[in-house]
């Protein structure tokens, strides 16, 4: 069977991007995204997050929200490499203008059981002109 | 694949309306609805680059004269459209982008 | 051609529930097909029936149920926001030991994989907010 009648046979494969352009504990946004995310994993769609804008914000790196009085949710960004959910990009320009760099970034990773469970990393950076294409080619993008 | 893209945010305010235009692809289509409208007001810093994008630049009627606009007052090849027009854009293009 | 539609902000403070109204009831005039109307963030509290505006001001959640008994669309609130907000259907309400609730008639409340579900039956999501 093709692959293509496997997918027709399980049911419909849509190509859905999250894509996030607002910073974390501000606003409420970047939290109930993360929680669609999470179910929506249950779903076995081919789905990807994109991280633009103030979006980038949301995986830096140490946040600490303890005198704020606001649940601290960038752990939950880990467990999404175990509900396969592993690609995150987040654009370059975004985190130039915004004066950060990889480096400022939590380290996220996924296990790729198709290479022996090899530790790869889930966050790839992308230029604009990359983010480009990749929104335009999905089925679905939701932003929130 | 093309994309239309709704803006609803006053590019005076926000940087929505920029940030869609750098990821709009040419053979896509931008919408500008609610305070999105005043990107589509011609003599504007925002005029050139709305006249300046290969991606169609089309303005919700209804929201531009709720704020007391006409197309007299649009920037040159911005198109009005009704919600109508809105539904088609959406029927028209392969998915929808909101840049909320 | 089926539509999805995503709500995510309140009546009254955004246009955004406002727009998606207008766009919905477009859209099924156009011979268009909803195949759910799904209210996230704030937009869960499109569905109190609590709501009292002026008279002379239009009514959003009776409006959005009367479109919904009209076409028999399927309005869902999220769960998990809703909770978090206070909007409770009478079943959520007893559950939680609540004495009252708030869900308007023609809306239901359910989870967030019927967000995802309405993607992946919908040809066109729509996603209105801020």
């Amino acid at each position: 069977m093709s692959e293509e009648m496997q997918q027709e046979a399980d049911g419909k494969i849509k190509k859905f991007m999250y894509v996030n352009r607002k910073a974390p504990y501000g606003t409420i946004y970047a939290l109930e995204s993360l929680e669609v995310v999470l179910i929506g994993a249950a779903f076995d769609q081919d789905v990807s997050l994109a991280f633009i804008d103030d979006g980038v914000f949301q995986l830096v790196k140490n946040q600490n929200t303890t005198d704020i009085g606001v649940k601290n949710f960038s752990p939950a960004f880990r467990a999404l490499g175990d509900y396969d959910v592993n690609k995150l990009f987040v654009e370059k320009e975004s985190l130039d203008e915004r004066g950060l760099s990889s480096d400022d970034l939590m380290e996220l990773t996924w296990e790729d059981e198709d290479d022996d469970w090899e530790e790869k990393p889930s966050i790839q950076l992308v230029s604009r002109q990359e983010m480009k294409t990749l929104l335009g080619n999905q089925d679905v993008i939701l932003s929130f | 694949m093309s994309i239309l893209h709704t803006v609803n945010k006053s590019p005076f305010q926000k940087n929505d309306l920029r940030s869609c235009l750098n990821h709009a692809n040419s053979d896509d289509a931008i919408l500008l609805i609610e305070d999105g409208v005043y990107g589509a007001l011609s003599g504007t810093e925002f005029s050139l680059l709305t006249s300046s994008s290969d991606a169609d630049i089309y303005c919700l009627k209804a929201d531009l004269a709720a704020r007391g606009f006409d197309k007299n007052r649009v920037s040159d090849g911005v198109k009005l459209v009704d919600y109508d027009g809105f539904v088609d854009l959406v029927a028209q293009n392969d998915a929808v982008n909101s840049w909320l | 051609m089926k539509f999805a539609i995503v709500v995510n902000e309140g009546p009254y403070t955004h246009q955004a529930s406002d727009t998606a109204f207008q766009f919905t009831r477009a859209a099924l005039a156009k011979g268009h097909e909803i195949v759910r109307v799904f209210f996230y963030h704030d937009g869960v509290n499109n569905g109190t029936k609590l709501a009292v505006p002026p008279q002379d001001d239009r009514h959003i959640p009776n409006n959005w149920a009367k479109l919904g008994k009209d076409n028999q669309l399927d309005l869902v609130l999220c769960i998990a926001a809703a909770q978090r907000r206070g909007i409770l259907d009478e079943k959520e309400a007893k559950r939680q030991g609540k004495d009252a609730s708030n869900v308007i008639d023609g809306f239901r409340i359910s989870g967030l994989g019927q967000l995802i579900e309405a993607g992946i039956e919908a040809d066109r999501t729509v996603t209105f907010g801020d």
